[in-house]
Order: C-alpha cells, then structure tokens, then sequence
C-alpha cells in the first residue's frame, strides 16, 4: 500500500490552505505508518480540534476526532482499552498546550504507547491567527497587535521532562528526518513526541513579513539547529544566535510505558 | 419492630464499623432489614463520629435515624454533641471512663476501653466489646448473627481476640442489665 | 453492602471493563470498587487526571466497543459538560454516574442533594436528549446501573445514573443475581453506513477494529461521519434525529412505580426523597395518598402523570429549590406543588405530613 492508499478520497478536496505545512507532516506521518507496516484495521487515529486535528478526517482508518484540547485523553481510553491497537494523535500548539496541556503533561507521565505528532505553527490557524503559547515574543498575530509579550512553550523539552519514551523535533523542511523520527517514535514503546515547527503562510507569515511560503520555509530552517551542534556551542560557552530552536532526537528511553501490546 | 441504633465516640474508635457490623448482623444473619447511614466528615481521627442503624422485621422505608431508640456512647464529645437529646424511654450504653455526662434516660455503663485495654491488652477492641455489651444488654440482633457479623469484618488474624472481646462484652452486658 | 459499591457491582456484572475517574466526594467509592476489581476482571482502572480526561477516555473506550463507565459529583460533572455533549453527538454509548451533593460551586461535599437533574439533561450546549436514572436504595445502585448500560447500548447515547449522597453511601442488603442479561448495541449492517439509523432513529454500531474505517466527529457530520458544517438541512437532519431517537422512545425506557392511583392527592418523586413518601403511605393506611415514583426522570414520561385520573394536586418533594417540579407543571393542569429541601438532609415523614396536611 502506497501513502496516498491512505486517504479518503471521498473527502477530497481537503480544507488546508496553499502553502499550508500540514499536509507535509501528514505525509511523512503516513509514509512512517507504510514503514511500519501497520494494518488500517487496527490503526486509530486521534485528535483534537484545530487545523492539525482535521487530519484523521481525511485517512482511512477509524478516528476520532474529538474537543479541543482533550485528544490525548481520548486516544489514552482507546490505546489502554484495546493495546493492540496502534494510536497516533496529530494535534497542534494551541490544542496541546494550551487547552490541553494538562492532558500533554499527563499522557507524557503516563507514557501511554502512542505516537503524538504536533504541528506546531505558532499560531490558532483555524480560528484566524490569534496568539497561541508557543507564538515567540514579538510576534504580531491577531490577539497580540503590539508583538506577543509572553514567553513561549518550548513543546519538546515540556515533553523530555514530563517523562516520553521517545521526543523529537522537526520542520516541514526536514521531510526525511521527520519521517524517520515517527517511525522511530512509532517502534519506541510508551510515548512518543514528534513536534514539527510548520509554516502557516495564512495567518502568521502574513502578519509577520513572511509573506511568501518559500521565505516562511526559509525562515523556519535557518532558525532550526540540530540539538548536537546546540549542545557543543552552548558547552564551549559560545553565543546561540536569537531564535534559535534545536532539531533532532531529543530523547530515547525506556521508562515505564502503559498500553503495551502484549 | 422499628429500632434505630446510633453509635458515636471519637475517630479511630471504629464507631462506624460498630454500626456496620451490627446492621449486617441483623440484614444478612437474622433475617431482618437493615439501613446503615453515618455523618460524614473529616473524623479519621479524634473528632465526634457518628453511625447508625435502622433495624426492623419489615423493608425499611424511610432510611434515616430521627429518634434513636438506643444509643451506644463511647466519648463525652460523642454525648455532648448526638446523645444529649436521647428521648425518655431509650436505652443508652456508656463507655463509662470516657463519659462523664449521664442521660435522663435508662443508662448502662460499660467499662470497655478499660476491659480492652486491661484484660485483653489491645484497647483498639473495645467498640467490639461495646457491641456484645449492647447485643446483650437489648437482644436486638442474635448473639450467632452478631458473631458471624464481628467475623466478618475484622482484619485476618485478629479473629480470637475480637471475639474474646464480643463475649467479654457479653458478660459486662448481662452484669449491667442486672438490677 | 454500600450504595456506591453496589453500583460497582452493578457496572462489572454489566460487562464493564472500563473505569476512567477521578476522585470526588461522595462518589469516590465507586472508583474504589472498580480499582480493586475491574483488573482481575480483565478490565482497565484508570485514574485520569481530571474529569474532562475521564470523560474522554471513557468515550474513547467505548470506541474500542469496551462497556465503560464513570463516576463523579457536582463539580467534576460541570467539568464533564463539553465531552457528554460530544458523546451525544457521536451516539456514544457510555455510563456516567453522578452522586450528587451540595452546590453550587464546592458546596456541600458530604452532604446528599438532587440540583444536578436539569445539568443532566441540559448541561451540555445545544439540543440534544439523554436518558436519566434514579435509584432509591442500595439495590437499586446495582440494578439501575445494569440497565444503565443497557440504555446507553441500545440508544447509543450516555446515560446517567442521577444517585445522591444518601443512597451512595447508606448500607442495606443487596441481592446479587448469578448473571445479568446484556444487550450489545445493534452491529452497523453490511452496505449500512455509520451513522445511517434504521426507522428507531439508531444507528448500527461498528467499534474501532471492525474494519469499516469509521471517522467519529463532533462537527456536524452526514451519515458517513463526514464533517458537513455549513448545511442547514444536514445539522436539523442529524439533531433532530438525537433529541427524537430518545423522546419518542419515552414508553419504552420508562420505568415507574404508581401507588394508590385512585388518590386525590399525589406524591410525585425520584430517588431518595420516595423512601420518606413511601413511610407516609405506610404510616397512615385509612388516608388515600397517590404516589408517583421515577426510576427514569429522562426522557420524562408524562404519560405516568395520567395514571392518577382523580388527582387533585400533585405534590412534589425533591432535594432542591425545586427542579423536576417545572416539568410536572407543564404538563398537568392541577396545581403541583414543590417541597423543596436543600442543606443535605432527607424531608423527614412529619414534614411531607405537614406539606400533605397543608395543600390537600
């Protein structure tokens, strides 16, 4: 089965904007479930609400598409219920850390066998661009006209402390680290944790003279530094440069895990 | 014949197990009906607690304890705060060193938390001591029934000593109930 | 044996094998029961971090085709709100269990009370209808919850056990049978789509892992699942079809008790507040007085109203300013009477006298 066999053409055409990066990741997150050889039978899809949360819509398999913020919490009934089953949860910044973040902090502690992908766009798309807890201070977005004055939820490091198995962290850039990363997250039991910062030229770049998809792509990697280098740099003591966010494997363990398969 | 049977004393003593064990006693091994209803409240420990029974030969209706006809008293602040208003005709049994008040109604003083503590070297019995007290004292559940009760409900590897304790409560019932 | 206990029992002789919870006062024996029991049942416990996330997982279970259950009080069932309406609006069959106590707000944790009946059936936003039960004693804990999940199968819609804190936690004897009979909702047909209802406004049911593909959603959605948000048409089509599924199913889910129908005066009631009625009735044998007791208060059966043909005023005792009562008026037109109790305790047999004394 090829990656495309996993849609529902039915539901076509879908509802992401040009340029959007969503659909990068739900490639990717498609092409790491072909590399798994996972049946459609027993593959459930999970997510909130939200753009990222509109994607089990559009795959062939059994998904729940629930409210806002409660997703994890959802797929941890499906996944301790049925462990045999193989859960994956797309959810995105506003609804995993900010409506939802207890649950994200919850299911991480957990490390319930399950795979969650976040497209992190820094922004509530869906409802038109408004400030979210990862939009970085400064930047411009309906709900903050004078530049966000809080700081930002660094998603993956959240996730390290609170206890996954396995966290990492991509862009819609990197397509085949990423892939490799939800596979990876995929065969690691207990949590798994893919943040991907992606582009939403719609209701961020517009507002924050990335106006183009190209230079919001560009913008986004030249910012994304892989977590070795980061590491390097900041034990010799030498400068990161402002805005500067780590790539790569974050963390690999073996913790506890619940909702095995036996 | 309606009775209704509240027990109270201090957190810790087993006021509400008391309650429980006797309502069993009389639902499941004499064939009556019964209703168990307690205040519930932060007393784990120290505090007035307070269980009751309701115990009659037909189903019990209305579920509540309003006017008790037998009382089981195990501390002063017990007394104070759910035995002061015990109507004429009552029966109360009183853990004598632990009450200094006494009712306007008939009332039996059971030496328990001494007995535990004395003769049978564990104090943490005396609610069961207070029970054989009171089954002997008012007949209100079988002794077999209040026994199979008692077994039931405490702890693997105390059964000798809880009912070493019901039947010494036996004892000190019938000598109270002696004119 | 104790109130929230039985309806443990109740649950697991169900077939339930899901419990996701979180600890409140009056209804955390419950959770208690299920810890101790679902996992040599081959069920899964799950403490779940709040009861938005209990309500959740339960849904999710449910999903997977396990019967699953909570269990709470006031204020986790305010915060279970959003997810009730959610699981009506994906035709989830589930089991929530309410112990009320005091409220509004944190109110009285220990103390038994019925002014959540309108949250049951209204709470979440929306239309939308669900099916209520109220039990009245220990053994009703455990056989209103058996039938609970029968209700939420057959009608794939939550359901709830409305308890309170005084037939939660009151002990009394209960009967256990060796086996309960279990309905499993009506599998999805071949060539059926999911949410295609057949002429009882009911859906098949086709669990995760049946192999048809099926895409759950709160949106709005036509009867392949599919978000259909704009179209007038399909939203009145589809919440139509979950507020009539249950409503013109009244005579089938009631279930009551009529008691001296010939009586001019009469008691209408659910739950605890019937067992002090039912002392009245039994205390005064020379004195005709009616008495209506709901087993289900939702859908309401107003039709029961009618088997009192010589009633003269309906009388109607509840642990609230009055609720359930609003219901009754509107569909009687003899006057009906609230006697209303708040503060945790039952109306004792002298006051509903003095209330039966005063408007006879």
């Amino acid at each position: 089965m090829s990656a495309s066999e996993w849609f529902r053409e039915d539901r076509l055409p879908h509802i992401y904007c040009t340029g959007c990066g969503n659909g990068t990741v739900i490639n990717c997150t498609l092409a790491a479930v072909e590399e798994m050889g996972w049946k459609r039978d027993e593959t459930v899809f999970v997510s909130g609400i939200g753009c990222s949360s509109r994607a089990p819509g559009y795959i062939l398999t059994d998904s729940l598409h629930t409210t806002h913020g409660r997703a994890l919490a959802f797929a941890t009934g499906v996944k301790m219920a049925r462990p045999e089953f193989n859960v994956v949860v797309f959810t995105g910044d506003g609804d995993l850390a900010a409506i939802g973040g207890n649950h994200f902090i919850h299911a991480c502690r957990r490390n319930v066998d399950m795979t969650v992908v976040c497209m992190n766009n820094q922004i509530y798309g869906m409802t038109g661009g408004q400030g979210s807890p990862t939009t970085p201070p400064g930047a411009i977005s309906t709900t903050t006209p004078y530049g966000a004055s809080e700081p930002a939820f660094d998603l993956a490091e959240l996730a390290v402390a609170a206890g996954a198995n396995y966290v990492a962290r991509w862009t819609s850039y990197h397509v085949k680290e990423l892939t490799k990363a939800v596979t990876t997250g995929m065969q690691t039991p207990g949590l798994a944790f893919v943040e991907v910062r992606t582009q939403c030229p719609t209701n961020y770049g517009r507002h924050n003279k990335l106006r183009t998809v190209p230079a919001m792509i560009e913008h986004i990697r030249s910012h994304a530094m892989l977590v070795e280098k980061y590491n390097r740099l900041t034990a010799e003591g030498k400068p990161i440069p402002e805005g500067t966010f780590t790539v790569g494997e974050l963390v690999r363990r073996s913790r506890p895990a619940m909702g095995v398969r036996r | 014949m309606r009775h209704e049977v509240r027990f109270s004393g201090y957190g810790g003593q087993g006021i509400i197990l008391s309650a429980v064990i006797l309502g069993r006693a009389a639902a499941l091994y004499d064939g009556k009906y019964a209703v168990q209803t307690q205040v519930y409240g932060p007393e784990a420990r120290g505090g007035a607690s307070m269980g009751q029974v309701v115990i009659d030969d037909a189903p019990i209706l209305y579920p509540e304890v309003a006017d008790p006809d037998i009382y089981v008293i195990m501390s002063q602040q017990g007394f104070e705060k759910y035995g002061t208003r015990a109507r004429e005709d009552a029966v109360m049994l009183i853990d004598a060193d632990l009450v200094r008040s006494r009712p306007a109604c008939r009332a039996y003083e059971i030496p328990a938390t001494a007995e535990a503590k004395t003769a049978l070297g564990r104090e943490i019995v005396a609610n069961i001591v207070m029970i054989g007290a009171l089954v002997a004292a008012t007949e209100i559940v079988s002794r077999e029934a209040i026994e199979r009760a008692v077994l039931d409900s405490v702890p693997k590897g105390t059964e000798n000593l809880n009912i070493k304790a019901l039947k010494r409560g036996f004892e000190l019932g019938e000598r109270a109930c002696k004119p | 044996m104790q109130g929230n206990t039985a309806c443990a029992e109740g649950a697991l002789a169900a077939g339930c094998r899901f419990f996701g919870g979180y600890p409140i006062t009056p209804s955390t024996e419950i959770a208690e029961t299920m810890a101790r029991r679902l996992p040599k049942a081959g069920g899964v416990f799950i403490s779940m971090e709040d009861e938005l996330a209990s309500i959740a997982a339960v849904i999710g279970a449910a999903w997977t085709g396990a019967r699953a259950m909570t269990a709470t009080s006031g204020p986790g069932f305010s915060l279970m709100m959003e997810n009730i309406g959610y699981a009506a609006m994906t035709e989830t069959p589930c089991v929530v269990v309410n112990v009320q106590r005091g409220g509004p707000s944190t109110g009285q944790p220990t103390r038994a009370a019925q002014g959540d009946m309108f949250q049951c059936r209204f709470g979440s936003h929306g239309d939308y209808s669900t099916i209520a039960l109220t039990p009245n004693s220990v053994q009703e804990m455990f056989d209103l919850t058996v039938k609970a999940f029968d209700l939420a199968d057959r009608f794939r819609v939550p359901t709830f056990l409305m308890a309170d804190e005084i037939v939660g936690h009151m002990r009394e004897r209960v009967t256990i049978p060796d086996s309960v009979e279990a309905t499993s909702p009506r599998p999805l047909a071949e060539g059926s789509l999911p949410f295609e209802a057949n002429e009882n406004g009911i859906p098949g049911f086709a669990p995760f892992g049946s192999g048809r593909a099926v895409h759950v959603t709160g949106l709005t959605h036509d009867e392949r699942g599919y978000p259909d948000t704009t179209d007038p048409e399909a939203h009145d089509r589809l919440v139509r079809r979950l507020v009539t599924k249950i409503e013109s199913a009244r005579r089938a889910i009631a279930d009551y008790e009529v008691m001296n129908p010939d009586a001019e005066t009469v008691f209408v009631t659910y739950g605890a507040p019937s067992r002090t009625v039912e002392q009245v009735i039994h205390d005064r044998p020379g004195d005709s007085i009616g008495h209506l007791r709901l087993r289900v208060v939702w859908p309401f059966p107003e039709f029961a109203l009618k088997e009192f043909p010589n009633a003269k005023v309906f009388l109607m005792p509840e642990l609230n300013l009055g609720q359930m009562v609003r219901e009754v008026q509107r569909h009687v037109d003899q006057p009906v009477v609230a006697i209303p109790k708040i503060g945790g305790e039952l109306h004792t047999p002298a006051e509903l006298v003095s209330a039966l004394e005063e408007h006879r």
